[in-house]
């Protein structure tokens, strides 16, 4: 499993480098061809790359950090007890955790329904890992300014809950509606 | 500079120094986890400098704002959103390029739907995630995540 993920992380890298070559090859085309877009393009090429150059970094150390310090285990032996507001407030927390892109948290999640966790708390706790990132909301922050962060962040975790609730209930209604089509999926 | 830059970058240090008192060789291990995935994204980051400086360059307000601006309807918002679910950039790199494109003429609505779905949605982690957690719990999760992305967008765009 791991020497699959590691395999196609490679795999991703060169297929990104060799769009960069392409994007690169493009962008000298295109400048060659219209020599007075230049100016505009370089500088707003700079001027991004400035930005990310002081933000990356530090994000970057802050998932480290977090991937290390909070274990799967953790998430696992606290999410897979709780329900109710609780539960709720739980899975938000954890989700928000600046640790890795989303396919970390299917394996957790995968195991968190093994445990008998509520449906609803794994739902919110994948799309809080997926966008309610603490860092990524500094980086919304900074770019898309206070207001935007806020109202999309309060936004979203309104819908989210919404949504993981919705999710259970459909799942025990198909789940009581037809037993034996539920066992073919989880034997799946 | 920008404040948030300033807090980001030390709220990271001194996440670092409080690590490294309690457990050096975690905070090795971490720092040597952060500088993978920064050297993982760097390619992506590149792309979109470039495509950023291109769009800028080459893209005129009018021509950006007919496609995700005011104008463009629930049909572009919807649009937008479905690139957004489909695309797979890392969330930190569609800030500032939803910031650029929110600069020249592209409407909240759209952005908002935009970084929404892009987040929320995973079309290249969906046979990974029905794997680990079966057709039927993936497929309302994304569904229904499309449907909330629109509803938070449109909001959104009324408020602001």
């Amino acid at each position: 499993m791991k020497e699959n993920m590691k395999e196609k992380q490679r795999k991703g890298m060169i297929r990104d480098i060799i769009i960069l070559g392409i994007a690169i090859v493009i962008a000298i085309v295109l400048i060659s061809l219209f020599p007075d877009k230049r100016e505009v393009i370089t500088a707003s090429s700079w001027e991004f790359f400035i930005e990310m150059i002081w933000i990356l970094p530090a994000v970057m150390v802050l998932m480290g950090l977090f991937a290390v310090w909070v274990s799967k285990e953790t998430v696992v032996k606290y999410l897979g007890e709780t329900s109710g507001i609780k539960g709720i407030f739980l899975a938000i927390f954890f989700g928000a955790l600046p640790t890795g892109p989303l396919y970390v948290a299917f394996p957790v999640a995968a195991v968190l329904i093994k445990k008998g966790a509520k449906i609803s708390n794994i739902i919110i706790f994948l799309s809080a890992w997926a966008c309610i990132k603490i860092p990524q909301e500094m980086v919304e922050l900074k770019f898309l300014g206070l207001e935007f962060m806020v109202l999309r962040l309060i936004l979203t975790i309104i819908f989210v809950v919404i949504m993981g609730l919705s999710i259970e209930k459909i799942i025990e209604w198909t789940d009581k509606t037809k037993v034996e089509g539920a066992k073919d999926n989880a034997s799946i | 500079m920008n404040i948030t830059v300033i807090f980001i970058n030390i709220f990271a240090g001194g996440c670092l120094i409080f690590s490294f008192i309690k457990d050096r060789k975690k905070t090795k291990q971490s720092l040597l986890g952060a500088a993978k995935s920064f050297i993982r994204i760097l390619p992506i980051v590149f792309i979109i400098i470039i495509f950023v400086g291109l769009l800028l360059g080459f893209g005129s307000q009018t021509q950006i704002s007919k496609i995700a601006g005011e104008h463009a309807g629930f049909w572009g918002v919807f649009l937008i959103a479905l690139v957004g679910a489909i695309m797979h950039i890392p969330s930190l790199i569609a800030f500032p390029l939803a910031a650029s494109l929110l600069k020249n003429g592209a409407s909240i609505t759209t952005i908002a739907a935009f970084i929404t779905t892009l987040t929320m949605i995973g079309t290249i982690t969906l046979p990974l995630e029905i794997k680990e957690l079966g057709k039927k719990v993936a497929l309302l999760r994304n569904g229904i995540s499309f449907i909330i992305a629109i509803i938070i967008a449109l909001i959104m765009g009324v408020i602001l």
